[in-house]
């Protein structure tokens, strides 16, 4: 019977992780950046909200007034000054610099904040959950999160296909060249595809801080998850997310289900699974691979 | 009556080879020039220069009495500048309503819509949720033109507009390209095909390994001085 | 017009010549160098002898590292995993199994090549960012299982430690002198190991992948078995890497970003190479002094410290993208070691 509550709570689990990761797609889908960087800077979401609720004594909902915004500015500017230049330097680049932003953003919040865990409060809501069973009880905020998932989703494909903006990224992000020659700033689109996918991610960063315990190098986990969720459900696929995201929570509960340890492990094992079965089920391939090894 | 366009001794590199060298011309505002010559001549990428999608290595590009040279491709658009790629260079997951819809970024005003697209390309008109990927040569041609049209352009380049399609279909092609030309748009446009080129424009410019090595209005130009400056061939009798 | 027939030029005679004068004297001094440095138990102090083995298996890491993403473009995230296979590597044959430490790691450096091989099977068939993460992931996954691993050998996550093989049968000065030449022997060999690589028709293979991997491979260039092969090397160059760390510090800690199986190996990596110059051949060592004096003589804190690192090669990935050796390289057109085909005309 607990098996059921580790696919509900795996698939809780998967609409965070969809959260965190539709950021990540977005970059990729637009301009082809995978940005190491993108748990880190969720991660700085939840820290600026844990200043903003101390000093300020507000709520955390309240706090994700100034930290959207903020974070919309600041992937703007990440844009403009540091990917811009890296996207042209060559296709390596974007990897190595998102990779040295990282180092840089762990260390960083590492001085600032110490090494030590903190966690955000998620208000009423937070200890709240509906015991559906004697062996299964959902947590209402992780039915939050999967909800607001969803919105963060839904609005991304309403604005991609409804809007002036959506129509630029899309054209750019199929042919940036011709884009320009239509009258659209490949650059400016770009920089708006980086903010609206920084501000989701401290959107995530913040439930993130709410719903478990962090420290600096949390980023890096956190990056690694959303990536194996991305990719686990088709790169460039939006709603994709959402499913890489649910097949990697279920597997990781199932993984903590056997051994509490395998939590991760499990996510691990499946992500490297369906790379496999990817690389195998593509047989011509394969048969091409062997002739040249023969 | 002052030129709207003006390239004055473009040099454009394409890699390491030269693509176009010195060239010089000027548009009237309401003319149509015809660019021809073979292929590799560099007329696409001189269009290319004009339109801002190549920096030139050398020489000014003035539009409108402004130094444009420097200025990047959306922003001339902005100015009024429209080119249609060679081999179309629609967005294929997009549908020709978006296509079309894209280029209206640039926001100038003007009388050119979605509707009077639809209008002025009949053809059209059932094909506006499809997308641009599933659409025949001439379509594609047809949806290309109009997303350079709801710039609400000054001044149209056109690449190649003949190529990949049916004699039928260009000949609807030019049939629009017509009416652009009797409603006073300036248009460059690059043709292989001398015959139409001849025929719809007002000058002609002829290139042959990056250089303009024949110019002259309709009247004053033979087919045979064309066609050999096409083929850099000289003959005895030496002409312009 | 009329037309002279105009002679013919001699058709110029061409020589293909791979060494020049200047790289016979260069590859000569590194000899010389390497020997030189083969004296250093002898002559330096054993504090020198503790640094310089730093060095040394930093420069292996960066030339490793070099060989993936420089000549197969190949960015990994997750060379980690090899150099903790090393390490541990190291520790099951020596203290599970009691053989002689040099020969455990000797033994270790091979299974780090062989695990390449599995491992290389399910991640080379992806590009670029989807590589990087997977290899991260594999990192990841070797780090969690070795600290699951309830053999009290490896320790679990609390780490483990060498200490008790290499006292069984050395003094401290000894493991000091061994591993420092060791360690020396090691970058001896994986230099010539690539030298020799680089300049057989892989090294051609590489350059051809590099620039074009479709074209390369449309005229019958083995991409796959020239990036396996690069794999497998770094593979094996970053678990010798591993065990001179465990020889070098001889306790060693699983998870963690400091950890064998750390991300802050990578972040030294990438410094190295970008700093060093990405895809050239003398790059990685030149990075990797620069590295090693930063660490040796630059005493910044901890973090502060790491945040220099990324931020410098932020930097140099993009104002300086061929780094040190690679702008000089560009900019007077030397080339130290033979690796690469000149083309002379004349006598």
């Amino acid at each position: 019977m607990t098996w059921v509550a580790d696919v509900v709570h795996g698939i809780l689990l998967g609409g965070f992780y969809a959260l965190l990761a539709s950021g990540l797609a977005l970059m990729f889908g637009v301009m082809r950046i995978i940005n190491l960087a993108h748990g880190s800077l969720a991660l700085i979401g939840a820290y600026m909200a844990l200043l903003l609720t101390e000093h300020l004594h507000i709520s955390t909902y309240l706090a994700l007034a100034p930290v959207l915004p903020g974070a919309l500015i600041a992937g703007y500017l990440l844009q403009r000054t540091m990917l811009e230049r890296s996207l042209r330097a060559g296709q390596l680049v974007p990897l190595l610099t998102t990779f040295g932003l990282l180092i840089v953003i762990a260390n960083l919040l590492q001085q600032f904040f110490s090494p030590d865990v903190h966690s955000l409060d998620a208000g009423r809501i937070g200890p709240a959950s509906w015991h559906v069973s004697s062996t299964l009880s959902i947590p209402w905020f992780d039915v939050l999160t999967l909800g607001i998932a969803f919105s963060v989703l839904g609005g991304l494909h309403l604005v991609l296909r409804l809007t002036q903006l959506g129509r630029e990224l899309r054209a750019t992000a199929e042919d940036p060249d011709t884009a320009e020659l239509v009258g659209v700033n490949a650059r400016a689109v770009y920089a708006r595809a980086t903010a609206i996918a920084v501000a989701i991610a401290a959107l995530a960063g913040v439930f993130y801080g709410m719903r478990s315990a962090f420290d600096p190098n949390s980023g890096a986990n956190e990056l690694l998850y959303a990536f194996e969720a991305v990719v686990i459900g088709g790169i460039g696929s939006l709603w994709g997310t959402l499913v890489g995201g649910i097949v990697l929570g279920v597997s990781q509960e199932i993984g903590a289900h056997v051994n509490q340890e395998y939590f991760a492990l499990g996510g691990h094992v499946v992500f490297l699974a369906v790379l496999v079965a990817r690389s195998a089920s593509s047989a011509p391939r394969i048969r091409y691979a062997l002739r040249r090894f023969a | 009556m002052s030129a709207l366009l003006r390239v004055e001794e473009l040099d454009v590199r394409h890699g390491l080879l030269q693509a176009v060298r010195q060239a010089s011309f000027d548009v009237v505002e309401g003319e149509t020039l015809a660019l021809v010559g073979a292929n590799g001549a560099g007329k696409s990428t001189l269009l290319r220069a004009i339109a801002g999608a190549h920096r030139p290595a050398g020489g000014r590009v003035v539009f409108d009495g402004e130094d444009i040279t420097a200025m990047p491709a959306h922003r001339r658009v902005k100015a009024g500048i429209a080119l249609v790629p060679e081999g179309r260079r629609l967005f294929p997951e997009l549908t020709v309503e978006e296509n079309l819809r894209v280029a209206s970024a640039s926001r100038r005003g003007g009388p050119w819509t979605v509707g009077e697209v639809l209008e002025a390309f009949p053809l059209l008109q059932p094909l506006r949720r499809k997308r641009a990927a599933s659409l025949s040569g001439g379509e594609q041609q047809a949806t290309a033109i109009g997303r350079a049209l709801m710039t609400n352009p000054r001044l149209l380049l056109l690449d190649e507009v003949s190529l990949g399609l049916a004699p039928i279909v260009v000949e609807g092609v030019y049939h629009s390209l017509r009416g652009l030309i009797e409603a006073g748009t300036t248009i460059v446009l690059v043709e292989q095909d001398l015959a139409r080129a001849m025929g719809i424009a007002d000058r002609v410019a002829c290139m042959l390994e990056g250089r303009i090595v024949l110019e002259g209005a309709r009247g004053e130009l033979t087919r045979e001085q064309v066609t050999d400056a096409y083929f850099g061939l000289r003959r005895q009798e030496a002409s312009a | 017009m009329t037309e002279t027939a105009l002679a013919a030029p001699p058709a110029p005679r061409f020589r293909v010549q791979r060494w020049t004068p200047l790289s016979i004297a260069f590859t000569g001094g590194l000899g010389g160098g390497i020997a030189v440095l083969a004296l250093g138990p002898l002559v330096f102090g054993e504090n020198t002898q503790y640094n310089l083995i730093q060095l040394f298996f930093l420069a292996i890491m960066a030339m490793m590292w070099n060989a993936l993403a420089g000549y197969g473009g190949l960015v990994s995230v997750g060379q980690q995993a090899f150099i903790g296979l090393g390490a541990y590597g190291a520790v099951f044959f020596s203290v599970q199994h009691g053989l002689n430490p040099y020969l455990s790691m000797f033994l270790a450096t091979l299974v780090g090549g062989a695990v390449a091989i599995p491992v290389a099977a399910v991640v080379l068939w992806l590009r670029n960012g989807a590589f990087a993460i997977a290899t991260w992931v594999v990192a990841e996954a070797f780090a969690i299982l070795v600290s699951l691993d309830p053999n009290p050998a490896i320790g679990g996550g609390t780490g483990t430690s060498a200490l008790l093989p290499f006292n069984l049968r050395y003094t401290p000065s000894q493991r000091l002198h061994y591993t420092y030449w060791a360690a020396l022997g090691a970058v001896a060999v994986l230099l010539l190991l690539l030298f020799v690589l680089l300049r057989s028709r892989l090294g051609g293979s590489l350059q051809a992948i590099r620039d074009d991997e479709e074209a390369a491979a449309s005229v019958g260039v083995r991409v796959l078995l020239g990036k396996g092969i690069l794999f497998v090397v770094a593979g094996a160059g970053c678990a010798a890497a591993g065990t001179i760390i465990l020889a070098w510090q001889l306790s060693v800690l699983p998870l963690g970003p400091n950890s064998v199986f750390g991300i802050n190996w990578t972040a030294r990596m990438i410094f190295m190479v970008l700093v060093g110059g990405l895809g050239t051949f003398e790059g990685p060592i030149i990075g990797a002094v620069v590295l090693y004096l930063l660490q040796t003589y630059v005493s910044i804190s901890g973090v502060w410290y790491f945040v220099m690192l990324g931020g410098i090669a932020i930097g140099f990935a993009l104002l300086l993208p061929r780094g040190i050796w690679g702008t000089i390289q560009e900019r007077f057109n030397v080339q130290l070691l033979p690796v690469g085909y000149r083309l002379r005309t004349g006598d």
